[in-house]
């Protein structure tokens, strides 16, 4: 298992990137990273480790750290649903606040787990086709080719986190 | 019938049921709370359950709190309490 201060060092490049910062409170920031370390041991993925969950990637999708709801939460409330990555307002404001509501829909876990060869990206790698434009949904850098890269060279999200982007929309 | 680990505290009146995660740390400084609080409750990690008893126990979480976010504390078989919202859990078990 990798240490908590690895998983850190990977957490705070993300966070840099993207211009957040890390909750200055030690204790919640080194309890999430303890959780997410947790679950890299044993899910194989970074499962928000505030959300309940089967343990199937497929389905947990949209609740790898950093999740689908993080930039929405940090613009709405100043910080993610974990109060891992927060804001700098968040920071001057200087108290925690109360708890913030679930932006996740419940239709995202309580439909059937899709099985993994529905899941856009994963399975077995599509031949290699016309090209596409993909699109990081974590960073969103984007590249133009047949399939989508195994990770992303900018912030290593792995292959399914990449979505096909239309250019025209 | 899933068991549940009780901990026992000075405080008794309430029957106090707290649905966490082993991962997450707001449930922890929740469950930390009680014990300061000396408060005698019983507790279940739901992500260490597998199969059906994760099954069984999801359905009880989703009775009281239908978004199944945690941590979920149920005071009573009545009262829920969602997330470490300290003043109210307070104000509930004092």
């Amino acid at each position: 298992m990798r240490s908590g201060r690895e998983v850190e060092a990977d957490i705070r490049a993300l966070a840099d990137e993207d211009g957040y910062y890390l909750n200055p409170d030690r204790e919640i920031t080194g309890g999430i990273i303890e959780g997410i370390a947790a679950n890299e041991e044993r899910l194989g993925y970074w499962r928000c480790p505030c959300r309940m969950s089967n343990g199937d990637r497929a389905q947990d999708i949209d609740i790898i750290c950093p999740c689908a709801y993080r930039d929405a939460d940090l613009e709405d409330y100043g910080r993610c649903y974990c109060a891992l990555y927060v804001t700098k307002e968040y920071l001057d404001r200087g108290s925690p606040g109360d708890p913030i509501p679930e932006r996740r829909p419940r239709s995202k876990w309580e439909k059937p787990s899709v099985s993994p060869s529905a899941a856009p990206g994963a399975g077995k790698p599509a031949a290699a086709g016309p090209i596409k434009v993909w699109r990081c949904e974590v960073c969103g850098y984007l590249c133009a080719r047949a399939d989508a890269p195994a990770v992303c060279p900018i912030c290593r999200a792995k292959k399914d986190r990449f979505e096909e982007f239309d250019l025209q929309r | 019938m899933v068991s549940t680990t009780t901990v026992n505290g000075k405080h008794s009146k309430h029957d106090v049921m707290l649905y966490a995660l082993s991962t997450c740390i707001w449930c922890k400084k929740t469950k930390k709370l009680l014990d300061t609080m000396d408060v005698k409750y019983d507790f279940i990690w739901v992500d260490q359950l597998a199969g059906q008893d994760e099954d069984d126990v999801m359905k009880q979480v989703k009775k009281h709190n239908p978004d199944c976010t945690v941590p979920t504390m149920v005071i009573d078989g009545k009262t829920c309490i969602v997330g470490f919202k300290e003043p109210e859990i307070k104000k509930a078990l004092s």
